[in-house]
């Protein structure tokens, strides 16, 4: 944030709260950068000649004769092929020192992609995680989130999705990661020598809180730079994004806006949407695709945030604890890809889309026949064995520590099918039956 | 001469004008940042100060900068060559926009003015003349597209005369009318019309008395939508809002569909875009594409311009049905546009209503519904608007304001249930809450009778009677458990299950089953209410259970077959000989 010459410097603030400072300026441009007292801040509001700034890092110190200099530009990245393996702070700044980047300066928040020029997403990304690639088979271009508990391993999870897919960067944004997170995610990407292909942009708990709304743009500028430039497919790791709708709330707060639905913004679903649909598959080849964690307080997703969240992306991805085998699982009710019909059936072995359907309706009827023993009730001989085969799927299949492609899933699924029912009650479309239903046994 | 003015104030994407003339409510205004000229809308003035909303980002504008007010409110430009188009919300045409990205204040034609096109005559010279009256016709695509006096000509004319029939681009003048003063007006093949009021060129609005088929079967049997109808699809996220109107969009007996993504994902879009091109329209075998219209607003396009369109859809589709033709305007999803009005109303530190909405939500939702429906025009031709909008209500809760209001608008109510979604039960339309107005129409009932046969609509009554039981004893069944009921409560609990499975749901991602013709509905639904009379004779809960599963596979198996086919019949024919084994002799 070096100074430049001839700009103008003003030193007579005349208002400040805790995010935001006024004075009297001219000339200055809406969403500008400025330095106030040495921290960032940004125009927010303009009426006539006195211009309103929020200070990313709050507003502590802060004196009414502080240096106010206009940057005359909104936030900028600089974006190059140096952006790789690098660990950057929320403004595009190296951490811990390294040395600055080079490259173009490309305003962050840029405008959208015509969908008209899009492309329909249709690449499988595969996780070997049969409770996404068997059930919610993620797309490139897809955006999709894990609604999970702050208890779960979300972010352990996410850092083995991010590595087994086949992606030619991957760029993290960490927005209030707690820096054990934060050392963990560095840990493994070094570990599984990734390094070259990761950017992160990362804002830990230490800083300011709402510096974290920087975050997400900073990603996704850098991403679009790899994809649209380059050609090449990314993967946008956000995490978490109840932190960054919560900064949100803060700052609307500040500014005296009207609270909507659980104390957030009433602009929170186009705020969300702003940064989700920046996820693109174009048609050089290139591709955005972003997972996302949203934190659930209590699993309640009416909440604003998981709300908004799930009417803007394309599915969702519940982790859940097994309590009949003790695995962490994929939750097969609640989670759902919107795009998997581009690619199931069709990038994929025929009988998925079917195999899918059955097997989750089967474990629904498990599901009925626990609370029917739950209450008391005697079970039937059916009930019984979906009891078992539900025992079964969750350890062999929907568990995340199994790691297999989609045709051996569907192998498994087959066998399960034919170990514990008859063909009757998979309800199969006959011909698929008679192709793959288990010849032995 | 235009006012103009210079920018004083901003916040986010609402900027203090100070004007140095007139100024009118809703009237279009030009921002401009340096080259760039972005649009606007002025939605308050106070004193000299108008306050516009910018239909794009405000980025770097600063106060001092030029605006010019056009005169004139959002207009849509209405001509042949709107169907199989792109347009945004503000009827750019997103085909010619250049770049991969969309650059702040771009503009494109919605219309091609060199194409020439094939005009016919329709009216003769010393004919008498309104707003809406067709002079001639062009062929757009497989409709003939009318060419009228301008909607916003009031008053009597007289055609002068009639451009013989020939090839003209769609600025030429078609015709000259006289108007009651002798004055002469060229009419040409475009016209503008703004999109928040309602096109009037027509004698009356009557009843609606015919309904619109779907192909979706928990649509055209359990709840009917009329031509010229309203209804309404309100659903929590996931619950397949979207590929329930996207099914309807497809099969829909409609001449013109006009697709309004409002506010919601771009890879939905894209899907219209790829997949449309290609699909066969059923019934006039072109392709599908060839008949939609698709206005874009997706979630991260300016927010402003979320809410213009759906006006500009609901226009293009009045126009479109003053030619006579059957139109249908699907809407995904009015909540956004609702909530575009919220960060409007709220950024203009209004007084906020229930859940920080604007106090005149439910006035303006009415009056938008409003605007569809079959029409008598002035040459005894019939045309329609049919208007179904999706509704996400926040955490799919119903009572909130934008469902509430809604379903004081509309006349068909297709809830989407989060239960039936997270069993797969797809379309999850629930069938105990849904409703149709329409078939307590005698219009509607008296049309069925004839369409399908005599006392449909108390046979449609018997099944949703039949649900209502089977849900009731699940209940029973449920606190009591499988043994502590007769095995008659467990039967109706199945009829109802059949009837669920069979007929309300349906594959929308199989070839057959996605698109069940009227007649094909009635076959099955008769079957299956055949089956439902029946009492049978089980010697248990059990056996009761794995009759129906087995029933229901066979039933399954029947709505995958093609119609008619031997498959089909042989289905048929198990199906038979499993009930007539299990009957209870009379």
């Amino acid at each position: 944030m070096e100074t430049k010459a001839f700009q103008k410097i003003y030193t007579k603030i005349d208002n400040i709260t805790k995010a935001t400072v006024s004075l009297r300026a001219r000339g200055v441009g809406n969403d500008e950068l400025a330095t106030v007292g040495g921290k960032l801040a940004q125009v927010v509001k303009t009426d006539g000649d006195r211009v309103t700034l929020q200070v990313f890092a709050g507003t502590e110190g802060i004196a009414t004769n502080s240096e106010v200099i206009f940057h005359g530009t909104p936030p900028m990245l600089k974006v190059s092929d140096d952006l790789a393996g690098r660990f950057l702070n929320a403004y595009g700044e190296p951490m811990e020192g390294g040395a600055q980047l080079e490259g173009e300066a490309r305003e962050i928040g840029g405008p959208t992609v015509n969908p008209f020029k899009r492309i329909q997403p249709s690449e499988l990304i595969a996780t070997g995680i049969a409770g996404i690639d068997l059930n919610n088979t993620i797309v490139s271009g897809q955006k999709i989130p894990f609604f999970a508990d702050p208890d779960q391993p979300y972010n352990q999870v996410m850092a083995m999705v991010a590595l087994r897919a086949k992606a030619d960067k991957i760029i993290l944004g960490g927005m209030g990661l707690t820096n054990d997170d934060f050392l963990f995610f560095k840990q493994v990407f070094e570990n599984a020598g990734a390094l070259d292909r990761i950017v992160s942009f990362v804002n830990t708990t230490d800083n300011p809180p709402v510096e974290r709304l920087l975050v997400p743009d900073m990603a996704l500028t850098a991403a679009e730079y790899f994809a649209a430039d380059k050609g090449e497919k990314v993967l946008v790791l956000l995490t978490d994004m109840t932190l960054y709708a919560d900064a949100l709330a803060i700052v609307s707060n500040r500014m005296d806006q009207i609270p909507s639905k659980d104390s957030m913004p009433g602009s929170l679903y186009s705020d969300l949407a702003r940064i989700y649909e920046k996820a693109v598959q174009l048609p050089n080849g290139g591709s955005i695709t972003i997972i996302a964690v949203t934190t659930l307080s209590g699993g309640d997703i009416t909440h604003a945030v998981p709300d908004n969240t799930g009417y803007i992306t394309e599915g969702q991805l519940f982790l859940r604890n097994d309590s009949d085998t003790g695995k962490v699982i994929v939750d097969p009710f609640r989670s759902l890809s919107r795009l998997k019909q581009l690619v199931i059936g069709k990038k994929t072995r025929e009988d998925h889309p079917q195999v899918m359907n059955a097997a989750v309706r089967l474990y629904a009827d498990a599901a009925n026949a626990k609370t029917k023993l739950e209450n008391g009730f005697d079970l039937s001989d059916y009930d019984e064995r979906a009891l078992a085969f539900a025992h079964d799927y969750s350890e062999h299949l929907l568990s995340i520590d199994v790691n297999i492609d989609i045709t051996r899933m569907l192998d498994r699924a087959w066998s399960l099918f034919a170990k514990y029912f008859s063909k009757s009650e998979v309800a199969i479309k006959d011909e698929l039956v008679e192709k793959y239903w288990p010849k032995e046994a | 001469m235009k006012t103009t003015g210079q920018v004083v104030g901003i916040i986010s994407n609402i900027v203090v004008v100070k004007a140095d003339g007139p100024v009118g409510q809703n009237e279009i205004c030009s921002v401009y940042l340096g080259d760039i000229r972005m649009m606007a809308e002025v939605i308050k003035v106070i004193g000299e100060n108008a306050y516009v909303q910018v239909y794009d980002s405000t980025r770097g504008l600063k106060v001092g900068d030029r605006v010019e007010f056009e005169g004139h409110m959002l207009e849509a430009t209405l001509g042949p060559g709107i169907l199989s188009q792109n347009y945004d919300g503000l009827q750019n045409d997103l085909a010619k926009l250049e770049g991969l990205f969309i650059k702040r204040g771009s503009h494109t034609d919605p219309l091609d003015y060199e194409k020439q096109w094939e005009f016919k005559p329709l009216a003769a010279p010393g004919e008498k003349v309104s707003a809406g009256a067709w002079l001639g016709q062009v062929q757009e695509k497989w409709i003939e597209h009318k060419i009228m006096v301008p909607f916003a000509m009031t008053g009597r004319y007289t055609v002068k005369s009639v451009a013989p029939a020939g090839n003209y681009r769609i600025k030429d003048t078609i015709a000259v009318i006289t108007d009651a003063e002798g004055k002469d007006h060229e009419i040409t093949m475009v016209q503008k019309w703004p999109v928040k009021q309602p096109i009037r060129a027509f004698v009356e609005k009557p009843r609606p008395s015919r309904i619109m088929e779907t192909g979706v079967r928990a649509i055209d049997t359990f709840n009917p939508i009329a031509v010229g109808g309203t209804g309404f699809i309100p659903g929590p996220f996931g619950a397949g809002k979207t590929v329930l109107q996207h099914a309807i969009s497809k099969q829909a007996d409609a001449d013109v569909i006009i697709f309004v993504a409002c506010g919601e994902r771009a890879n939905e879009v894209v899907e219209i875009f790829t997949e449309f091109p290609k699909l066969d329209d059923p019934r006039t075998g072109h392709k599908l594409m060839e008949r939609t219209t698709i206005i874009c607003n997706t979630s991260n396009m300016p927010v402003a311009a979320r809410e213009a369109s759906v006006y500009t859809g609901m226009t293009i589709g009045e126009y479109y049905r003053a030619m006579g033709l059957k139109v249908l305007i699907l809407a995904d999803s009015t909540s956004r546009w609702a909530q575009a009005l919220r960060e409007m109303s709220n950024r203009l530190e209004e007084l906020p209503g229930q859940d920080a909405f604007p106090m005149d939500l439910s006035a303006i939702i009415s009056n938008f519904y409003a605007r569809a429906g079959m029409v008598l025009l002035p040459n005894g031709k019939y045309g329609s608007v049919t208007f179904i909008g999706t509704v996400s209500p926040a955490g799919g809760n119903l009572k909130e304001p934008v469902t509430e209001s809604t379903k004081k608008a509309a006349r068909c109510f297709y809830a989407l249930s989060q239960g039936r979604a997270d069993s797969k039960r797809y379309p999850a339309i629930d069938p105990l809450e849904s409703y149709s107005k329409y078939l307590e129409y005698s219009e509607i009932k008296a049309y069925l009778d004839k369409r399908i046969e005599p006392e449909w609509v108390s046979l449609v009554m018997q099944g949703k009677t039949l649900v209502q039981q089977g849900k009731e004893a699940y209940e029973q069944i449920n606190i009591l458990g499988d043994d502590g009921v007769p095995t008659e409560y467990h039967e109706r609990f199945w009829k109802s299950e059949l009837i669920d499975f069979v007929i309300l749901q349906q594959d929308a991602f199989d070839k057959i089953d996605a698109n069940c013709p009227i007649v094909r509905q009635q076959y099955m639904y008769k079957l299956v209410l055949d089956v439902c009379r029946k009492e049978f004779d089980f010697a248990g809960f059990e056996e009761c259970t794995s009759f129906f599963k087995g029933l229901i596979n066979l039933f399954k198996q029947m709505n995958y077959s093609e119609w008619d086919s031997d498959k089909f019949r042989d289905y048929r024919s198990q199906i038979d000989q499993m009930v007539a084994a299990k009957t209870k002799e009379a």
